[in-house]
């Protein structure tokens, strides 16, 4: 009962403030939406993945999970910040285990991370995509558990940074590297045999490619099984909390 | 209530808290005094049970604080040196996420939680985010915070630090009304000598070590008690007469006597009626704990005679080894 209100009380803390910042709902919100009509409508008269699918749609599932990437990492990084103001000593000298911080700090990303997407679902009738209820389902589970796997990820960056001033470089040899290298912009197939390899070692990948399978069902957009995708990524995930876990342990 | 035997802690080849021992009873105030890196933070991280000793033991309230440090963390609240408050949360909600943190019973939560507000003097400003809060405002409210769980002892990190005058004096006036108020046991660090007045007991570190231990009365005693400087008419005659009075000895500097003495608010009316009309003026210089502290810590022996240089370590020698000894 006291690790549940402890990991309840991350969670709540993280969502009220997100609600709070309006400011930071429209920015990350405005990155994917650039992403999507400027780069993706732009491409489109260039790109044409085939299937009756156009580029703007191909790149739609890639979008949602480059939200997901973003969004988690920021909230998991957001311990950063927790460490600088002070906060983090509070919490770590209360009577909960570190285990319950770790996983109240995953949470609360992967529910962030998830009422983007549906916001981002919201849009998708205006890019004729035509998903039904059972697909808009599937994103959500699929995106919970990429979101879940990509806050965890997130722990374990944040805890080899002690000050903000990392950031940047986060931003640029982390987060851009594995959204370029999971298959959001382009078919895994058709990547050069380094860039391949790459991005199969990234679990964005896997993401990606399980919501392929949920936004197209029925048309072969994907490039792995869906079993491969959400087992790998459930993997990943119980892999990425542990180490999470017990790097938040040792460093603290 | 708090029980800490030959304690120690190394970091590499530095030690920064060296075989300290002392026990802090209960409802009292216990102050932990010395320069800056003397190894008090290392002391309450460790009794916070953030940092584990490299030897010794440390309990509170029975709790061993090495292995039980859940059953510790229960029992205590901390003010730390540094604000850890979340500036971007209200006054209401930071106590709101230590009470959850704290495991407190969800029918108390709200009553105890506006309590501590109303304690504090912050219950109008509790939907106010933290940011918007002045130094001392966010000091009062983490003590609020602390006390929120009902801890049996308050750690309070140099509580004072980085606050004007008059909010430290305010902040005093409500630190000295825990014990009886809020039935915990406070123990406290800090570097302005005179706020440490109001501890009933105090031990001074240095490098580590205690050097000394006791009431701020004792310690001050060690000194060799008050001075008394005097204005004659006649000097010389004075001094005969008050050396013959109280059987001191008596200095005399810039045409002014002077005269130690542990009791020297009585001896001044003693003087008075003996000397008659002879007396100009009369002032009483006691000794603070900042002159103890300057004493103690060393820096000030090679000023003083060097008699009451060897009475202090003599003392601090005696208190050594009655304290490292329980």
């Amino acid at each position: 009962m006291r690790e549940l209100n402890a990991v309840y009380v991350i969670v709540a803390r993280e969502i009220k403030k997100f609600t709070r910042e309006r400011s930071r709902l429209i920015s990350t919100l405005a990155r994917p939406l650039i992403w999507l009509f400027l780069v993706g409508g732009g491409m489109s008269r260039l790109v044409s993945p085939g299937m009756g699918v156009s580029y703007i749609q191909f790149i739609y599932p890639g979008i949602l999970g480059m939200t997901i990437l973003f969004s988690s990492i920021f909230s998991s990084i957001s311990i950063i910040w927790d460490k600088e103001f002070g906060l983090l000593k509070e919490i770590l000298v209360a009577p909960v285990s570190r285990l319950s911080i770790v996983i109240g700090k995953a949470l609360s990303g992967t529910i962030i991370s998830v009422i983007q997407v549906v916001i981002i679902l919201c849009l998708s009738p205006f890019l004729g995509l035509k998903m039904g209820l059972l697909s808009i389902i599937y994103v959500i589970a699929i995106s919970s558990l990429l979101a879940f796997c990509i806050s965890s990820l997130g722990i374990i960056v944040a805890s080899f940074f002690e000050s903000f001033e990392s950031f940047g470089a986060i931003i640029n040899f982390i987060v851009m590297p594995m959204f370029f290298l999971s298959g959001a912009m382009y078919p895994v197939k058709q990547l050069p045999d380094i860039l391949k390899l790459l991005t199969k070692m990234n679990p964005v990948t896997y993401g990606v490619d399980a919501l392929k399978h949920a936004v197209f069902r029925g048309r072969a957009m994907h490039d792995f099984s869906i079993v491969t995708d959400v087992g790998l990524l459930i993997i990943a995930s119980v892999i990425s909390i542990i180490v999470a876990g017990v790097l938040f342990e040792r460093k603290n | 209530m708090i029980s800490v035997k030959n304690l120690s802690r190394k970091f590499g080849d530095i030690t920064a808290v060296n075989d300290i021992s002392f026990e802090v009873g209960e409802g009292t105030i216990f102050g932990f005094l010395g320069p800056n890196g003397a190894g008090k933070t290392t002391t309450i991280n460790i009794l916070c049970t953030l940092l584990a000793p490299t030897s010794g033991s440390a309990f509170i309230s029975g709790h061993d604080c090495t292995k039980s440090s859940s059953e510790v963390r229960k029992s205590i609240g901390i003010v730390f040196q540094d604000t850890t408050l979340d500036r971007d949360l209200t006054a209401y909600e930071n106590l709101l996420f230590h009470a959850y943190l704290y495991d407190v019973r969800k029918s108390e939560m709200k009553q105890r939680i506006n309590d501590a507000l109303h304690f504090v003097d912050l219950y109008d400003r509790r939907k106010d985010l933290v940011k918007h809060f002045s130094g001392g405002m966010k000091r009062r409210l983490e003590v609020a915070r602390g006390l929120i769980h009902r801890p049996k002892v308050l750690f309070l990190d140099e509580p004072t630090l980085g606050l004007d005058p008059q909010t430290r004096a305010s902040l005093w006036e409500f630190i000295v009304e825990l014990p009886q108020k809020h039935n915990v046991t406070i123990f406290m660090t800090t570097h302005y000598m005179e706020e440490a007045e109001v501890c009933n007991k105090i031990a001074i570190i240095d490098n580590g070590k205690i050097i000394a231990m006791g009431s701020p009365e004792d310690l001050k005693k060690t000194l060799g008690g008050d001075i008394i400087y005097i204005k004659t008419t006649d000097n010389s005659r004075a001094r005969l007469d008050i050396e013959k009075l109280l059987g001191v000895e008596v200095f005399e500097e810039d045409s002014e006597l002077y005269l130690m003495s542990q009791k020297g608010d009585y001896c001044i009316p003693e003087i008075i009626r003996n000397l008659g009309e002879a007396v100009l003026s009369v002032r009483l210089q006691r000794p603070t704990l900042n002159d103890v502290f300057l004493r103690m810590t060393g820096r000030a022996i090679r000023e003083s005679d060097m008699s009451s240089g060897d009475n202090v370590r003599q003392m601090v020698r005696s208190y050594r080894r009655k304290f490292e000894r329980t």
